[in-house]
C-alpha cells in the first residue's frame, strides 16, 4: 500500500506507541485520583502539556486537552460567541474555505442569531485580508481564520490579523490542525488568542486534540462535568493518547527541518512531473506558500472519484478534496472558493506526503498516473 | 466508497465504451455541476438496438452503470430497451451505495434520450413506439 493521504490522518509512530503502551496497561490510574497510581498519570499528561505548550511558544497552563481538533474549534468559536453575546456583540468573521468544523459551527451560531461574514479567498489560495478591515464592525466578537488549508495546503499570513483584532478588542482564533509540526508556530508572533491542534495529523492516535487559550481569556466551558483541565474541560483524560500526542509533537518539532526537506523534495518532484507529463492539469493553491507535503491537482475532463478508484488498483491511497466530503456529491467548497469551475473542482486529487513515504512510492505514482488520466479521458464525453 | 465486485469489474473494464460514427440516436444527460455527464449513441436496425457506445464523465458508479446499462440494452428492441429501469441496472451490478443510485437514474435517462432522439430523427412518436399495444 502507498499511503498518500497524510492530511486525512497519519500512521502512529512506533516511538509514540511505545511511550503510550504503559498507560494502556500498568499505569491505568485516573489523573484525578489521590494515590500514586493516579498522580503518575497526572504527571504524564502534564509532561505532554509542557511539550505542546513549548512547541507553540505558549505557557503550559494555556493548553487544554480535548478529544479532537473539531472539539477544539467548536469550543473556541462557541465560547468566543457567548463571550461576545454578553457584551452585546454578535458578529463573527471567518473565511469561505475553512474546515467544516469551523463552517458548520458558524452555521449553527447563525441559526441562533449570530451574524457571520465569510471572507473571500484569492485564486492562489489566500484569504483576502484586505477585506477583513472593511468587514470589521463594532459588534465583531471573533475572527477565526485557519493557519493552513487542509485541502490545498496554503499557509495563511494570519499574523497580519493581530493588529486589527487588538485595536478593536476582537478575539482571534486559528485552526492550526494541519500546520502543527509542519511549520514553525509561535502563538505570540501569530497574535492569536486561541489555536486548535489535533494529534492524529502528526502520528499520534485519533481521539486527542488541544486548544490553546491565551491566559486571561475567560472562555466558558464547552463540556461540563468534573474538574479536569482546570475546570475548563470535563471528562476523564485520555491519558495514553495525550502521552502519545506529547511524544508525537516532540518528534515533529525535533525533526521538522529534516522532515520538511525530505518531504518537500518528494512533493516538488511529483508536482513538477504531473504538470509536465500530463496535459490540462492545474496545481491548486500557491506552490511556495503551502504545507511541505501537500499536492492538490485538477485534471480537466475527468472526475476525481474515478481517479481514486483507478489508484486503488495499485493500492495508492489519496483523496478528492477532503476525506470528510468524499461521501458527498458536491465538489469541494475549498476549490470553489478559489474560483475553480465545478468541472475542475470535481476533477481534483489531493496527495499528502509524510516523511514515512519513500522515493520508490513516488516513482510508482509517477509511473501509473499518466495512463490512468489518459484512460479516463478517453472515456469522457467532455474531453476533446 | 464500498462498491460491489461487479461495479469494479465494469469500472475497470467498461463494455461498449467509445463512439459510433453516424449514430441513429444520441442521448446526453447530466451536467458538470453535479459531476456526471453521460453520452450514449445507438445504432438501430429493424427496431432493434444493434450497437451502442457510451462516454461518461463521472465517478466509478457513473461509469459502471453506463457500462452495465449499454450491455443490458444491446440487441434489445427499442421498446424492451425503454422499459429497462435504473433499478434493473442497479440489481445487475449487485447494488450501489445509496448516494450513488442517482447515477443509475442518469444511465436510464441517457438511454431514453437516445431512443427519443432516434424517434425524432425518423419522425416516429416514441410514446406509441414504447407503449404496450
Amino acid at each position: 500500500m502507498i499511503y498518500l493521504d497524510n492530511a486525512a490522518t497519519t500512521k502512529i509512530l512506533p516511538d509514540v506507541l511505545d511511550e503510550m503502551m504503559i498507560y494502556l496497561t500498568e499505569e491505568y490510574g485516573n489523573p484525578s485520583s489521590f494515590y500514586d497510581l493516579g498522580q503518575r498519570s497526572k504527571i504524564a499528561i502534564n509532561k505532554a502539556r509542557d511539550i505542546i505548550a513549548e512547541s507553540i511558544g505558549a505557557k503550559s497552563d494555556e493548553i487544554y486537552f480535548t478529544s479532537c481538533g473539531t472539539e477544539s474549534d467548536n469550543w473556541a468559536i462557541r465560547g468566543a460567541a457567548y463571550l461576545g453575546k454578553k457584551q452585546g456583540k454578535n458578529h463573527i468573521i471567518s473565511s469561505e474555505f475553512e474546515h467544516h468544523a469551523v463552517l458548520h459551527t458558524l452555521e449553527s451560531l447563525k441559526q441562533e442569531g449570530f451574524e457571520i461574514t465569510l471572507l473571500p479567498v484569492t485564486s492562489d489560495g489566500f484569504v483576502d485580508l484586505e477585506k477583513l478591515k472593511l468587514e470589521v464592525r463594532d459588534t465583531t466578537c471573533l475572527v477565526t481564520i485557519m493557519l493552513a488549508n487542509n485541502e490545498i495546503g496554503t499557509i495563511q499570513p494570519i499574523e497580519k490579523i493581530k493588529k486589527i483584532c487588538e485595536e478593536k478588542n476582537i478575539l482571534f482564533h486559528t485552526d492550526a490542525v494541519q500546520a502543527v509540526g509542519k511549520i514553525k508556530i509561535d502563538v505570540k508572533e501569530l497574535g492569536v488568542d486561541m489555536l486548535s491542534i489535533s494529534g492524529h495529523k502528526i502520528h499520534a492516535p485519533k481521539g486527542v486534540g488541544a486548544l490553546y487559550i491565551k491566559s486571561g481569556i475567560k472562555l466558558p466551558s464547552y463540556i461540563h462535568g468534573g474538574g479536569q483541565e482546570r475546570n475548563k474541560r470535563a471528562g476523564t483524560e485520555n491519558v495514553a493518547s495525550i502521552v502519545g500526542f506529547g511524544k508525537a509533537v516532540k518528534i515533529a518539532i525535533d525533526k521538522m527541518s529534516e522532515n520538511n526537506k525530505y518531504v518537500l523534495n518528494l512533493r516538488n518532484q511529483l508536482i513538477d512531473y504531473i504538470l509536465e507529463k500530463i496535459p490540462a492539469t492545474k496545481l491548486n493553491g500557491d506552490k511556495q506558500k503551502r504545507l511541505p507535503g501537500n499536492i492538490n491537482i485538477s485534471f480537466e475532463g475527468i472526475e476525481g472519484e474515478s481517479i481514486l478508484l483507478m489508484l486503488r488498483k495499485y493500492e495508492i491511497c489519496a483523496s478528492t478534496g477532503s476525506a470528510c466530503t468524499s461521501g458527498s456529491l458536491d465538489p469541494s467548497h475549498v476549490l470553489l472558493s478559489i474560483g475553480l469551475s465545478h468541472e475542475m473542482a470535481h476533477g481534483s486529487i489531493r496527495f499528502t506526503i509524510s516523511e514515512l513515504n519513500t522515493q520508490e512510492e513516488i516513482d510508482i505514482v509517477k509511473k501509473v498516473l499518466p495512463d490512468i488520466i489518459k484512460k479516463l479521458r478517453e472515456m469522457s464525453p467532455i474531453w476533446k | 466508497m464500498q462498491y460491489s465486485d461487479k461495479v469494479m469489474d465494469h469500472f475497470y473494464n467498461p463494455r461498449n465504451i467509445g463512439t459510433i460514427e453516424d449514430p441513429d440516436g444520441v442521448g446526453e444527460v447530466g451536467n458538470p455541476k453535479c459531476g456526471d455527464i453521460m453520452k450514449m449513441m445507438i445504432k438501430v436496425d429493424n427496431g432493434v438496438i444493434s450497437d451502442i457506445k457510451f462516454k461518461t464523465f463521472g465517478c466509478g458508479a457513473a461509469i459502471a452503470t453506463s457500462s452495465m446499462g449499454t450491455q443490458m440494452i444491446k440487441g434489445k428492441t427499442l421498446k424492451e430497451a425503454w422499459n429497462i429501469s435504473n433499478k434493473a441496472v442497479v440489481e445487475a451490478l449487485d447494488g450501489l451505495p445509496p448516494a450513488k443510485v442517482h447515477c443509475s437514474v442518469l444511465a436510464e435517462q441517457a438511454i431514453k434520450e437516445a431512443i427519443k432522439d432516434y424517434c425524432k430523427k425518423n419522425n416516429l412518436d416514441y410514446k406509441s413506439l414504447v407503449a404496450d399495444i
